[in-house]
């Protein structure tokens, strides 16, 4: 009986480990990827911009080239930004923007703050 | 996490927010040249064609047959500073590999826009009805709502924060 539950008992967990992976939603409905503060800057900018270029992003955020590349990479992952690559006086340009999913991820994360805040107060 | 990092937290998105948002191209000469070359018109319009209303109303008839050089010049002097803001900024815009035309620039000209294109229709009214002397306060005055309009989208979205 043993040897017959535990495999499944290990399955069901797996799949209940990957769900959480997935969504990544708190229990106060903050988005756990946007707890780094450099994220949070990414999706900032990019929310109110069209478009934007990795040193534009490195401007505004003031971090190095490895740990902005690291975090856009995180976001990409996500799905939550996407590039588009093109060229500037024969220099190649990597423009970065925020998805739909991206953009509601982010709506429901200031939300999900705004409404924390209030229940403070 | 508790209140305060709440709270630092919408204050970094809406600082970041604002400062992503400005319209950086926009080329400090292009306004510095285009407040020479009005000043050089008003000098050839008040020495050469004679251009000092004293009076708010003039006849017609007195009134248009100076006006007219006037208003060329004035139209000549709108092309050099539009041409002059527009090549200034786009070189600004290349060499920081950004678009001219994004959507700062587009939020810049449409804030600019409305009280410009308000007062330059109530001038033409003044200039039909011969209220020549009305003619200068007006512009400085539309034009100064202009840039008031306008400093929002040069210094932030200090305003209209929407999220």
């Amino acid at each position: 009986m043993g040897h017959r539950l535990w495999p499944d008992a290990y399955h069901l967990w797996h799949l209940f480990a990957l769900q959480i992976r997935k969504v990544k939603i708190s229990i106060n409905g903050l988005n756990k990827v946007f707890e780094s503060r450099v994220k949070l800057g990414i999706m900032s900018a990019l929310a109110v911009n069209d478009m934007l270029d990795f040193n534009l992003l490195k401007e505004y955020l003031d971090v190095t080239d490895g740990n902005l590349a690291s975090h856009i990479k995180a976001l990409e992952k996500e799905g939550f930004i996407n590039m588009e690559k093109s060229f500037i006086d024969r220099k190649p340009n990597t423009k970065y923007f925020i998805t739909k999913e991206g953009k509601q991820a982010f709506d429901e994360h200031l939300k999900a703050l705004q409404k924390l805040i209030e229940l403070q107060r | 996490m508790k209140e305060k990092d709440y709270i630092r937290d919408i204050a970094e998105i809406r600082s970041m927010m604002e400062r992503s948002s400005k319209f950086l191209s926009l080329s400090g000469w292009s306004g510095i040249l285009a407040g020479i070359y009005a000043l050089s018109g008003s000098y050839i319009a008040y020495s050469f064609f004679q251009f000092n209303p004293v009076e708010i109303a003039y006849s017609n008839q007195e009134a248009f047959a100076s006006l007219s050089n006037v208003i060329l010049l004035a139209i000549v002097i709108l092309i050099l500073t539009l041409g002059t803001a527009i090549y200034l900024s786009g070189k600004k815009a290349k060499k920081r590999g950004e678009n001219l035309w994004n959507p700062t620039a587009k939020r810049l000209l449409n804030s600019m826009a409305v009280p410009l294109i308000t007062g330059g229709l109530l001038i033409l009214v003044l200039i039909s009805q011969g209220l020549i002397g009305l003619i200068a306060p007006f512009t400085l005055l539309f034009y100064g709502l202009a840039l008031y309009n306008a400093s929002r989208y040069i210094s932030g979205l200090k305003n209209s924060w929407t999220y």
